[in-house]
């Protein structure tokens, strides 16, 4: 079979038994992402060089047994919001446009362990601001279906790369729905793990209590072996768990007879597309026939996920991104020529329109006098939004609903509205303020043959649990067997 | 008209463990600029603080040892602010949830009452950098060493009404700290500090007046200096129809005077909010009551046990149980010599005037503790005379000699040959014809003068009362 047409899992599988070798893989990958790349621009930065200065080591490596995991040998793209020693990580901004950490992030680590390589930093919007890739400094992401729309976001660059087949996998981060929303858009398959299941250290922060990185794969299979690697307690970061039992197989399973799927009344209320609707109802069917008992509930939380979410959000990424001042690291502007100056303007130069938004919202909801009408506000509402779940799993295993109202919008098209890209993260919010996984899988195509997608929500550290329904789903349909025609 | 000073405290105190608060850098003073530093006390984009569990430990230490209620259930917070030193741009504190509360330390007031001074809470937080203002270059530089040091604020109620109660308090709270091995308290390195809340009002008056907040005072001198001066400032103001304006003062100790840094309405919004990278701190019974039964005899407890069991005057134990540095030399030479009357007396009366003529603090003693013990033994024994002890300790306390070997090498030992310190004796007769034959006429202070000559040759170093012996038998 060709490396090309390949997932990840069949890659790994192929260099395992000798028939693809990891420079081969390297080859192929690199010469793609040098045909299609500069139409697209799923890279902000690749590592060619280090890339395959690695091959041989990982090579002799899996050809020892030192590498014993399904992914061995793959390349893989990660989000540039992700450090990686000695290779550039920007955020897709301008103010850390040339900042190189001194250290990798530990998911770095531990897929380097498993013998991955790392092949490119794949845009995002920026600080992983927004829902489209449009905010990136770099400049927008194209999806791979449809040239003039944008991939989502913010892991746009790295949903677009596996569904371009620019990247076999790739690592995203979701801090309200920044993998789950561009894998729809994109037609593939992402994970957001529960908040502690993945560490954190080396992830640049936008609002730390929300984000999580998670596995972006061609399959629920390359999301598995992915998760699998990246998941577990990191003595670096104090808020990850020891994962209790992370089972493959049973992850892999694709059974889902008896299990009880609820789908919230108000995942399909007003605002979302027909298409989508339709698509998500189908699927629902679908689990049906295999099996599971589907029912619909209530779940009238939804209408404070959005405010809650963005004072949230906000809160903790105006303290985080304070640290840029143009000093230490990074972009500094050189029409300043005193301290203060120097602050105001590398910041004024550095950030984006989005990004000082959220940045002046999170100053406004802190400050005093209005901390308890906005801030623990929002917190009371993260409150009775965890209960709502906890009520929920009471009754089901899963909850299943839309990833978005639509599917890809049109490049520009939310930009000047951010109010309507903020709805358009109703769905996947509400996930990360729970801090409970959510796996998302291609379930559809609208009229203009776009990807539509679902979302699959589980139980705290039950990711194994919603792996197996979307691998029942994966089974029973074709969608994440269509690619796109890349221009 | 009278007037009363109201004060209140807030103490920082550098903790003395090995590494940083969140990183494990080393916390030593005095480093190289920016070595003791990773890509974790610098803020470096993606890096998460991991909390030290022994910061947790003195801070419960010192909160049992305070009177303090721990809390069993807290959280750290972010204060947000935008400096230099500051390489985070914001310091991980705590304020909703601070890990004790509702402590007391007790004062002696002027008229020889017990006062309670009542702590409001202590929390835990990170130091930032030093800036270094380099006039020559025109530049400012960080050193970040500092940066992740960890600190605890102990916060008092206002409840100082003079500047020696706030030095009694802050010399009791050094030696508790001192005591538990929280911190070493050395002022001159920044490791306590203190900042006072101070405002005046007419005496009887149940509403404070307005306070001013003064910072930067490193000697407990300069804090009752600072007191004075800034109570007489506000008093003179108010007796001349002003207003005091709320506002943080800095302290010059070189001028003597505060001056005015900013004021309430340039305060900064810290826009505090739960730090999310640290999980919540729960503390179990079991972990409170395992530093319980493990805690040492703190300052109050020892002067107790001092004057009732050792015998020791009120006096002599306060000063001892002041500082932990005291405490462990006196209770060294006690082992040592089994004396602790000798011990104590040595120590208020000889080293105590080592150090105030060197102006040397307690903690900055340098030598074996156990070679005061040991010069105490040859003095009883008889094996040096009393003035030789004295100049033994002096070099013990200069260059840490060691006793026995420094009186060997410089030949300072009693002279115990009864027939040598005789013919020593004959030989100064013989020399001070003039004075014996005074003394045979009935002078008496001729025998001192005899007494002198012979004790000088003999070098100090025969037993006074031999010498006397010997000298009245001679001369018949």
């Amino acid at each position: 079979m060709e490396i090309l047409k390949m997932t990840a899992t069949e890659l790994g599988a192929s260099i395992k038994n000798g028939d693809v070798t990891v420079r081969e893989a390297l080859d192929a990958y690199f010469e793609k992402i040098e045909k299609y790349d500069t139409t697209y621009h799923c890279y902000n930065t690749l590592c060619k060089d280090e890339a395959y200065d690695r091959a041989d080591e990982v090579q002799k490596g899996i050809d020892e047994g030192k590498y014993t995991s399904p992914l061995a040998g793959v390349p893989i793209g990660i989000k540039d919001n992700i450090c990686t020693k000695g290779i550039k990580t920007t955020c897709s901004s301008k103010i850390l446009c040339n900042f190189v950490p001194p250290y990798n992030a530990t998911v770095i680590e531990r897929l380097e362990d498993a013998g991955m390589v790392v092949i490119g930093k794949l845009n995002m919007d920026e600080f992983a601001m927004g829902s489209t890739t449009e905010t990136s400094a770099t400049g927008v992401t194209h999806n791979p279906w449809d040239i003039n729309k944008v991939p989502g976001g913010s892991s746009g660059g790295s949903a677009a790369a596996v569904s371009a087949g620019l990247a076999p996998i790739a690592l995203g981060s979701d801090t309200g729905g920044s993998i789950r929303q561009p894998c729809s858009f994109c037609g593939i398959a992402g994970l957001k793990p529960t908040y502690g299941a993945v560490s954190r250290y080396g992830l640049v922060a936008y609002a730390s209590s929300l984000d999580q990185i998670g596995p972006i794969g061609q399959t629920v299979e390359d999301c598995v072996n992915m998760f699998s690697i990246i998941s577990g307690k990191d003595e670096k970061d104090g808020t990850s768990m020891v994962y209790p039992r992370f089972s493959t197989e049973d992850a892999l399973k694709g059974d889902v007879k008896g299990k009880k799927i609820g789908i919230p009344k108000d995942y399909l209320g007003e605002g979302i597309a027909e298409d989508v609707k339709n698509a998500v109802l189908e699927a629902a069917e679908e689990f049906k026939r295999l099996g599971a008992e589907v029912t619909m509930f209530d779940m009238p939380i939804v209408k404070y996920a959005i405010p809650a979410y963005y004072i949230i959000a906000c809160a903790e990424a105006c303290s985080n991104l304070s640290r840029y001042d143009g000093i230490k690291y990074g972009y500094k502007s050189d029409k300043a020529n005193n301290l203060r100056d120097t602050y105001i303007m590398s910041r004024s130069e550095g950030f984006g329109m989005e990004v000082k938004r959220r940045i002046m919202l999170g100053n406004f909801v802190l400050s005093s006098g209005y901390y308890d009408a906005y801030y623990q506000k929002a917190l009371k509402a993260k409150k009775l939004i965890q209960e709502s779940f906890f009520e929920a799993f009471d009754k089901f295993d899963m909850i299943l609903g839309p990833v978005a109202p639509t599917t890809a919008l049109k490049i520009g098209e939310s930009l000047s509205d951010p109010l309507k890209m903020y709805l358009g993260d109703i769905y996947t919010v509400m996930i990360n303020i729970a801090g409970v996984p959510s796996m998302s899988v291609p379930c559809g195509f609208d009229k203009d043959n776009m990807p539509i997608g679902m979302q699959i929500i589980g139980k705290p550290f039950c990711e194994a649990e919603i792996m197996n329904a979307a691998k029942a789903f994966e089974n029973a349909t074709d969608y994440h067997t269509k690619k796109p025609e890349l221009k | 008209m009278e007037w009363e000073i109201v004060m209140g405290l807030e103490v920082h105190t550098e903790l003395s463990t090995k590494t940083k608060i969140f990183c494990n850098c080393s916390t030593q003073f005095g480093g190289e600029p920016n070595t003791h530093v990773c890509e974790i006390c610098s803020g470096m984009p993606g890096t998460l603080p991991l909390l030290n569990k022994k910061v947790v430990e003195y801070a419960v230490r010192t909160g049992l040892a305070t009177n303090c209620t721990i809390t069993q259930y807290n959280k750290f917070d972010r204060k947000n602010y935008f400096y230099p030193d500051l390489p985070k741009a914001y310091q991980i504190s705590q304020l909703y949830l601070p890990i004790c509360r509702n402590g007391y330390i007790e004062v002696d007031t002027d008229d020889g009452e017990k006062k309670k001074i009542r702590i409001h809470e202590i929390h835990m937080e990170e130091d930032a950098g030093k800036l270094i203002h380099d006039e020559w270059e025109d530049c400012t530089l960080v050193d970040y060493n500092r940066c992740g040091v960890p600190l605890l604020e102990i916060v008092s109620e206002p409840d100082f009404r003079s500047a020696e109660e706030v030095l009694q308090y802050l010399e009791r709270l050094r030696a508790i700290l001192q005591y538990i091995g929280a911190s070493d308290c050395k002022m001159q390195e920044g490791s306590l500090r203190a900042d006072i809340n101070l405002s005046v009002r007419k005496k009887g008056e149940e509403k404070f007046g307005v306070r001013t907040e003064m910072k930067n005072m490193n000697s407990f001198k300069a804090i009752q200096r600072a007191i004075e001066y800034e109570s007489q400032r506000q008093i003179e103001l108010l007796e001349e129809g002003g207003v005091v304006t709320q506002e943080t003062r800095r302290w010059d100790d070189n001028k003597g005077i505060s001056t005015a840094m900013r004021s309430k309405e340039d305060a900064q919004d810290y826009k505090y909010f739960p730090e999310p990278d640290l999980p919540p701190i729960e503390i179990s019974d079991e972990y409170i009551e395992n530093i319980k039964n493990n805690m040492p005899e703190l300052p109050q407890e020892k002067k107790q046990r001092y004057m009732t069991e050792l015998g020791l005057p009120e006096y002599d134990t306060n000063i001892l149980t002041g500082s932990v540095y005291l405490v462990r030399l006196f209770e060294r030479t006690v082992e040592v010599t089994g004396n602790p009357k000798d011990s104590a007396n040595w120590i208020m009366g000889e080293l105590m005037k080592f150090l105030n003529d060197s102006q040397t603090l307690p903690e900055n003693m340098s030598f074996e503790f156990d070679s005061l013990g040991k010069i105490i033994n040859l003095v009883n024994s008889g094996k040096i005379n009393r003035g030789t002890g004295k100049k033994v300790l002096e070099k013990v306390f200069t260059d840490n000699v060691e006793p026995e070997k420094y009186i060997e090498e410089n030949n300072l030992g009693a002279m115990t040959d009864t027939g040598a310190i005789k013919s020593v004796i004959e030989q100064v007769i013989a020399e001070n014809e003039k004075s014996v034959n005074e003394y045979k006429g009935g002078k008496t202070q001729a025998f001192q003068y005899l007494i002198g000559q012979s004790m000088r040759a003999l070098r100090g170093k025969a037993p006074a009362q031999e010498v006397q012996k010997i000298l009245k038998e001679l001369l018949g």
